[in-house]
């Protein structure tokens, strides 16, 4: 039963997919009646697209949105909840959020609402979040007697440190977009209805920058978290070297100069 | 297309040409609040939300008061007996009314038809456009209970007319007429008592017939600026403009006016 589907289940995909400008891609939930639940056809199509994007040389930045009411409401309870231990350890879905992970190219989250569980988790797979005033975040799954398993316990602590990690995983109680722009885990909240835009346009500017710059730039910020100071250190000062090998940071340094904009090859 | 308002006892809703009337009815308890009404203010303030065709709400009382706040013979303990958990009273009912009733996109018009005691003149503040009966007043009777102003009102009054004022009233709980609400800038305006209800109505059916969306981003600037500075403030009218730019009814309104004739807005 669980396999068929109905055919307003087969007419709306649950990943919209835009492409602006030819180098901005937009992907936005698509499971409305089920507050974006992140099941396994929708993270998975979410990793598909994170994955062409990377390998399309056009594409500059990725932006994923859910709606005005909701980012995505957690994983997806009852394909959750068919797993045992064994099926977990090989559950298809540590991949998907390993190709997430993996990007290269910046990805921009623009939440709305809710981002509970699962959902916070992805918020926190990209590399910007911006929040409309509505939005919550939360992981709860301590009042499912299960913890976070994508990444929450890891990243909150890098976004909002001990105390506020601490609280959420362990109450499941949201905060609100004030709090998580006051705790670091949003860098700017707007109203919900203008928050999409400004996260195409934070994309629109990343894709005019120098491509290898942006890509190292990203690598170096996420080398911090996974390593000590000075292994970061050499990273930064090893990618910056790099660079300096690239025409673009010529194109860069002289268009500074000469008091125009750069025009970037992307190499 | 509206929807069939649900059965109600405590709280009458009436719906028509955009306007919702919404009626708090428990006349022999001056309108008090017990569990029941709020459970079906709860579903009355749904359906306004949901209900696509209003426009403008219009909240009054029926007999002769508006609201005495909370019934408190839902209160009384007996000695020995555990005290009732208040803030759970908030937390669970008032809170979410107040929250409700100020986050609704149209235009909220109290017109307060008798004594608004307690959450009673805090609900009415809580409205955009208060209109009062001569007659009516507004009392913060909270202190006399050894309780502080609730639903908003700590945050309502000093705004409204100033800390001296704010806290003069929450502190001696003194009965404020409505002509003395109006000159403090408390309400809109004080009206004889015949005529409350007609231009209650007669502002209702203008505003049904405004842009509403427009109108309702003007409440959300207006409401922002109490916790914005000035730097966000004109980010936010950047924003909120933007979006009032981009309504149907915004465009029907230059046009008329370039038309040199009256508009025909829809609300959206």
């Amino acid at each position: 039963m669980a396999n068929i589907k109905t055919v307003s289940e087969i007419s709306k995909p649950v990943l919209l997919v835009e492409t602006f400008n030819n180098d901005v891609v937009l992907l936005k939930m698509n499971r409305p009646q089920q507050l974006n639940s992140l099941n396994n056809e929708l993270l998975g199509a979410i990793a598909n697209q994170v994955s062409l994007a990377n390998a399309d040389t056009n594409i500059a930045a990725i932006v994923i949105t859910g709606n005005e009411k909701v980012f995505a409401a957690g994983a997806d309870i009852n394909e959750m909840s068919a797993l045992d231990m064994p099926s977990m350890l090989f559950d298809k879905r540590v991949d998907y959020w390993q190709t997430i992970r993996s990007s290269n190219k910046p990805i921009i989250a623009v939440i709305n609402g809710y981002a509970f569980g699962g959902g916070c988790e992805l918020a926190m797979h990209a590399d910007i979040l911006i929040a409309g005033e509505n939005a919550k975040f939360a992981q709860p799954e301590v009042k499912l007697g299960i913890m976070p398993g994508a990444g929450g316990t890891q990243r909150l602590l890098h976004a909002v440190g001990k105390s506020m990690t601490m609280q959420m995983t362990l109450t499941g109680e949201p905060i609100n977009a004030q709090q998580a722009l006051i705790a670091g885990l949003v860098s700017d909240i707007c109203i919900p209805e203008m928050s999409l835009e400004k996260g195409l346009s934070i994309a629109n500017n990343i894709a005019k920058q120098a491509k290898l710059a942006v890509k190292l730039i990203k690598q170096s910020v996420l080398k911090a978290q996974d390593t000590d100071l000075t292994t970061g250190l050499a990273f930064e000062r090893q990618a910056f070297c790099l660079l300096a090998a690239t025409d673009d940071r010529n194109e860069g340094l002289s268009a500074f100069k000469e008091k125009r904009k750069p025009v970037y090859q992307g190499h | 297309m509206s929807i069939e308002p649900p059965k109600l006892e405590h709280i009458l809703l009436e719906i028509n040409k955009g306007i919702a009337l919404l009626t708090l009815n428990r006349p022999d308890q001056l309108n008090s609040f017990n569990a029941k009404m709020h459970e079906e203010m709860g579903l009355a303030l749904k359906q306004i939300k949901q209900d696509e065709s209003v426009r403008v709400l219009v909240i009054s009382g029926a007999g002769r008061g508006f609201c005495a706040g909370q019934d408190l013979t839902d209160r009384n303990v007996a000695p020995g007996a555990s005290t009732p958990d208040l803030g759970e009273s908030l937390e669970k009912r008032y809170n979410p009314m107040i929250r409700k009733i100020k986050a609704l996109p149209l235009p909220v018009i109290c017109a307060v038809n008798g004594v608004a005691a307690g959450a009673g003149a805090n609900i009415a503040l809580a409205c955009d456009i208060v209109l009062a009966a001569k007659s009516a007043s507004f009392i913060q009777a909270f202190c006399k209970l050894g309780l502080i102003p609730d639903s908003g009102g700590t945050w309502s009054l000093p705004k409204t007319v100033g800390m001296a004022r704010a806290k003069g009233m929450a502190l001696l709980g003194e009965r404020i007429s409505a002509e003395q609400a109006e000159s403090w800038g408390m309400i809109w305006r004080s009206i004889e008592n015949e005529s409350l209800m007609d231009e209650a109505m007669q502002m209702a059916q203008h505003f049904a017939k405004q842009p509403t969306q427009g109108l309702s981003l003007i409440k959300r600037a207006l409401e922002a600026s109490e916790h914005n500075n000035f730097n966000e403030q004109l980010d936010l009218e950047r924003d909120l403009q933007r979006l009032a730019g981009r309504t149907q009814d915004y465009r029907e309104g230059v046009s008329a006016f370039m038309e040199k004739r009256d508009a025909n807005f829809i609300g959206k």
